[in-house]
């Protein structure tokens, strides 16, 4: 299972990378488009047989509004759509100007969720990669410092790093964002999310690089290099790190699903983007009430996404997954 | 031996005794030096008076060294959102928040070790592939999604309340109590246990599989002793150790999720307080919370250390 496991992972990676970074030209209509007669509709799914059984290219049912309170809306079958490649600019859209398609249905403004998620991965994922790289760099150059010093430098970092490894992640991420002004631009929240997320997520990583570190110079290369005279900057770069990369990959994928998922919680809370910055957490609070959740249930979508997207990481890193638990505790 | 683990315990105690201080002290100076606005459209003169009123004008180390000496006598100082004593305040909320991480951490104990024993000591076959798949699938439901998908369950079905806090009638009987409280606490807790029962299930399946190969194992084994018996008898403790270890973990994690939680099942409970106090830039609040909850953590990772010590007496030697 691991292998395939890993493959699968990976392979679903990619695409989500792909659909991410391609949003405008795979999403049919802008996130931010607004389709007043349309607000809550169900989802649009393509068909490929109509009523009289025949078989046709991909096409939709137009939807009806059959009451504007209630938000019902029901399938014109008297009409087929057929969804167009490479039309109107995007990847797949329907072949009507009149008709919106909304592939995961719409939000309380008539916005098409399915772009939205879509943008929202590009959101998500830039965060998340990131607060990871920063969280990489910081662990890497606190562990390396710690474990080729060792005595009391290494008492010291390594006690402040398992400090912050008991605490709960999303709490020192809501406590430090929350000591910045509420209301920040856009920018700034993506950066102070950021920064904010490093800080959280350093300390796993510093462990084990120390711990690598402090292995690895006992062997004989390291003593060779040291024994020809080179610098301790330049072991510790050329050599001692470079056996950490292995280490740093697998920490890379367990840390990137951590942050997702306090981005969401940020946004959710009110504390990461706000409307009408298309983000998971910020699409997933309108989900938050019960009511309007079980009439539209398609709310969930960016839900899906989340699971989706860490899913393939975990299936990623799923050989390495027990080995690195079993390396921290090792450790403590 | 006696005395190493006296020393073991103290050690354990002074690292947890410096946690409540420092996060305490640490989210206070913090709260200090964030912008004196709130996310609750309090008017600028009102929110400016009540902060004076209640000292946040004053330098940084003034505040500080008061609130310290005013909470070592247990005054927790006044509520700037409630307007309430601090105390008063937290102890109503901190019962919801143990209960819920309490009977979610005990639900993935339930779930995750006989589930990892399960799949551990099985070469192969298509339940243990099944068991593994879902709990690969099930790390990935963090608490967010699963309490807005069990939430979604609840509203269409009605089949459990959709979130709330139990409302127990004055005239109801222990018996009755308990099964309302059950009812209402199933899926908050069932939201936050099922990632952490996966995690705990990966990690005893892996440790009973190395449990397996011990010498001793194999030694049971070339007597006779019946399988199902050696695996729940004698390797299921000795690959209780990491799994015990990562309990310290898990309660942060627990904590976590709770945050999550709390705020979508609308589960009034301390993550939602300090939520609350952190938009208000609530000081004491923040400080007690934070306090408080670090207090838990540190409880719940002294027994871990503890029951690591009762698995596995060598622990202790290590410090």
């Amino acid at each position: 299972m691991s292998v395939r496991g890993t493959q699968v992972g990976g392979t679903l990676l990619v695409a989500i990378a792909i659909a991410a970074a391609t949003a405008p030209l795979v999403a049919p209509h802008d996130p931010g488009q607004q389709f007043v007669d349309y607000v809550y509709a169900p989802p649009m799914r393509p068909h490929l047989v109509d009523d009289d059984g025949q078989w046709h290219w991909p096409f939709i049912y137009p939807l009806r509004l059959v009451s504007r309170l209630d938000h019902a809306f029901e399938e014109d079958r008297s009409r087929r759509i057929p969804l167009v490649w490479f039309s109107a600019g995007t990847l797949v859209n329907a072949h009507d100007p009149q008709t919106p398609w909304l592939l995961c249905g719409a939000d309380a403004l008539g916005r098409d969720i399915f772009a939205r998620v879509l943008r929202g991965a590009r959101l998500s994922l830039a965060i998340s990669v990131m607060a990871a790289a920063g969280a990489l760099l910081l662990g890497a150059l606190v562990g390396a410092t710690a474990g080729f010093h060792g005595g009391r430098a290494d008492d010291f970092l390594m006690s402040i790093a398992d400090f912050v490894l008991v605490l709960p992640v999303i709490y020192v991420v809501v406590v430090l964002r929350a000591s910045m002004p509420l209301v920040l631009s856009t920018t700034k929240v993506f950066w102070s999310m950021t920064a904010v997320m490093s800080l959280a997520g350093w300390p796993y990583v510093a462990r084990g690089v120390r711990s690598v570190v402090v292995a690895e110079r006992r062997r004989e290369y390291a003593e060779a290099a040291q024994a020809i005279g080179a610098g301790g900057l330049r072991i510790l770069l050329r050599h001692l790190l470079p056996a950490a990369g292995g280490f740093l990959t697998v920490q890379a994928t367990l840390l990137v699903p951590v942050f997702i998922l306090a981005e969401a919680t940020l946004s959710f809370a009110g504390l990461g983007f706000a409307e009408p910055t298309p983000s998971w957490g910020v699409m997933l609070h309108e989900a938050s009430r019960a009511p309007i959740l079980a009439e539209a249930p398609w709310l969930l979508t960016p839900a899906f996404a989340i699971i989706l997207t860490v899913l393939a990481l975990n299936l990623a890193a799923s050989p390495a997954y027990g080995a690195t638990i079993e390396t921290v505790i090792a450790d403590k | 031996m006696y005395s190493g683990f006296v020393r073991f315990v103290v050690r354990r105690t002074a690292f947890a005794a410096a946690l409540v201080l420092v996060v305490s002290s640490a989210s206070l100076v913090l709260a200090h030096y964030a912008p004196p606005e709130d996310a609750f459209g309090t008017e600028r003169a009102v929110l400016a008076r009540e902060r004076h009123r209640l000292g946040y004008d004053q330098p940084l180390l003034q505040q500080y060294t008061h609130w310290l000496t005013r909470s070592l006598q247990l005054d927790f100082g006044e509520s700037l959102r409630f307007r309430r004593p601090v105390a008063a305040l937290v102890r109503e909320r901190v019962g919801n928040t143990a209960l819920l991480g309490i009977s979610g951490l005990l639900l993935a104990t339930l779930i995750g070790i006989p589930l990892g024993v399960f799949t551990g000591s099985r070469r192969g076959g298509v339940l243990v592939s099944a068991a593994r798949l879902v709990s690969i699938v099930l790390l990935s439901f963090p608490p967010l999604v699963t309490s807005l998908v069990l939430l979604l369950v609840a509203a269409r079905t009605g089949w459990l309340p959709a979130g709330g806090l139990p409302l127990i009638p004055p005239d109801a009987g222990a018996l009755e109590s308990a099964a309302i409280i059950a009812r209402y606490l199933f899926l908050p807790s069932l939201a936050l246990a099922l990632p952490v029962a996966a995690s705990i299930e990966r990690l005893q399946s892996q440790s009973l599989r190395e449990a397996l190969a011990d010498p001793c194992i194999i030694a049971a084994l070339g007597r006779g002793v019946p399988y199902r018996r050696v695996i729940w008898r004698h390797a299921l403790r000795l690959s209780l150790k990491p799994v015990i270890a990562i309990y310290g973990i898990t309660i942060g994690a627990v904590l976590s999720g709770s945050f999550v939680v709390e705020i979508v099942m609308s589960w009034q409970g301390l993550g939602d307080l300090m939520f609350q106090a952190l938009q208000a830039r609530d000081l004491y609040l923040i400080a007690g919370c934070a306090a408080t909850g670090s207090a838990g953590l540190a409880a719940g990772i002294l027994l871990s250390d503890l029951a690591l010590v009762a698995v596995d007496p060598r622990v202790e030697e290590l410090g």
